[in-house]
């Protein structure tokens, strides 16, 4: 993608990859992928593929950041370097230090992190190959790899973005569109409790257009949401057919 | 701060809340004073310091020439960095920056790169070959809370205190001029953090705040009434609801900012 196309979504609204503004790409779940760790998920949001693992509750590793009275709950995002055009350094960089961060902050709304105290839980998140929107997808995946390793959870986590471009306001942006639109705004989301875990923004938006942007990534993530439970209740259904 | 101290001084907070009051004696949402110094330090081409009460943040800018990045071959490059330093808190430790650090350094970047308040074609001296290169250092130099609005209001009035060299092309080589022009800075975007505490939203939270709330919500905005970069943090969440009321809270904060400075 060298030039800058003229339009990023048509009059008829539709846009560049052919989804309407309140679409969703495919997206494909898998729990129980890695049989070393506690959990694991992997998913393909539309071309990003990112591959979750838990480990824990286990002991916390350096041992000072150990707490007496919660759990410890430590994620790493990291980005292969064979995820994006040109190559990314494996070292982390400024971005990912963020991203892990406030995936992190995602997450945690979800556990009883007071009930287990001096442990730690560790999420590390791969993403395999990168088309705009994965940290939203990193989140979908490792709330679902923790769910798989058997931690108590309030509820799912679920990410997907609402984001601008040109004039219209529209669902789960892809690459092309995060890059060359107006605006991008990630989103986590647990549907149970109407909370809203991680919210992001840049780009420039009205007041207006960002409360619609925050209203379409809350219906996307509930979309998605049902997809994380069929794909929980998948694995279990496969266990039980193996067992007969 | 012990887990028992904390939940002994958020039992307090949290009834100062229910009746509208807060532990300094403010509203809830009420800013600190803020007061601005710019251009102390002669060898920065840019410099400010912010006190936001009792939160002290020193920012320094730094001119030099440099190659831009190929995809914006007509752009000059702006970089922020913040430090926390030891200075400034009993837990704040030297060594490479952690999360915390990183993550202040970028929410300020966003703020000044979204809303496109400083010119960057201007900075170019060739295109693709040679353009200005603008570091922002953000130096913490005391932790009494909420560093993102203190650092952020002090890299915009650093970048608006920052002068480039002048410069003439001889023979295909960069010859530095006497006298300087001023950094172009197109607007001021303002940059508002709300924090939550047992649903209660507070503007400008300060330490105390910080060790017991759940979360806080930061928007940045500009002039035009336009939101140009948000920033959850912290392990707790906001129903849709609130993230509304805090966009609206921090529109309104920056319009009385904006009259307050004058920007």
């Amino acid at each position: 993608m060298n030039e800058k196309p003229e339009k990023l979504i048509d009059k008829k609204g539709i846009r560049l990859d052919g989804r309407k503004a309140d679409e969703l790409r495919p997206v494909k779940l898998q729990v129980g992928v890695l049989s070393h760790a506690d959990g694991s998920a992997y998913i393909e949001h539309g071309k990003n593929k990112i591959l979750a693992a838990a480990f824990g509750p286990r002991e916390v590793h350096p041992k000072h950041l150990m707490q007496p009275d919660r759990m410890v709950l430590k994620v790493r995002y990291h980005m292969a370097p064979f995820s994006v055009q040109e190559r990314k350094s494996p070292a982390p960089s400024r971005r990912e230090v963020e991203l892990s961060k406030v995936i992190k902050e995602s997450l945690e709304p979800a556990l009883f992190l007071e009930l287990y105290p001096r442990t730690g839980v560790d999420v590390f998140v791969e993403v395999l190959q990168a088309d705009g929107g994965t940290r939203c997808a990193a989140i979908t995946a490792a709330a679902l790899a923790i769910a798989d390793s058997g931690v108590p959870m309030r509820d799912l986590v679920v990410g997907c973005a609402a984001g601008k471009i040109d004039d219209t306001v529209v669902l789960d942006l892809y690459d092309a569109e995060d890059k060359l639109g107006a605006a991008d705004v990630p989103v986590a989301y647990m549907p149970s409790l109407n909370a809203i875990t991680l919210l992001q923004m840049d780009g420039i938006l009205q007041p207006a257009e960002f409360e619609k942007a925050v209203n379409m990534a809350v219906e996307g993530c509930k979309k998605i949401y049902e997809m994380q439970k069929e794909a929980l209740k998948t694995k279990y259904m496969v266990v039980k057919e193996v067992e007969e | 701060m012990s887990s028992l101290v904390t939940k002994v001084r958020l039992k307090q907070i949290e009834q100062l809340l229910e009746k509208g009051k807060r532990l300094d004696d403010r509203g809830l949402l009420d800013t600190r004073e803020i007061k601005i110094e710019q251009g102390l330090i002669e060898r920065a081409e840019g410099s400010a310091r912010v006190f936001l009460g009792k939160t002290e943040v020193l920012v320094g800018v730094k001119v030099s020439t440099g190659e831009p990045f190929p995809d914006t071959p007509n752009d000059g490059v702006l970089t922020v960095n913040a430090e926390l330093v030891p200075v400034a808190s009993p837990n704040f430790e030297p060594g490479p920056p952690d999360e915390n650090s990183v993550e202040l350094a970028r929410v300020v970047d966003r703020g000044i790169r979204e809303s496109k308040c400083i010119d960057t074609e201007k900075l170019c001296i060739e295109p693709g070959k040679k353009v200005f290169v603008v570091f922002v250092d953000v130096y913490v130099l005391n932790h009494d809370g909420n560093l993102i609005d203190a650092s952020a209001l002090a890299a915009m009035a650093a970048l608006m205190n920052t002068k480039m060299p002048n410069y003439e092309i001889k023979d295909g080589e960069l010859k530095i001029k006497q006298g300087y022009t001023p950094l172009p800075v197109k607007s001021h975007p303002i940059t508002v953090t709300t924090g939550k505490i047992n649903n209660h939203l507070i503007v400008d939270p300060w330490l105390e705040e910080e060790q017991v709330m759940d979360s806080r919500i930061t928007f940045a905005t500009k002039e035009d009434g336009t939101i140009c970069a948000i920033q959850k943090g912290g392990s707790g969440y906001f129903t849709p609801q609130q993230i509304l009321e805090a966009s609206k809270i921090a529109l309104d904060k920056a319009v009385e900012l904006r009259k307050k400075l004058d920007w």
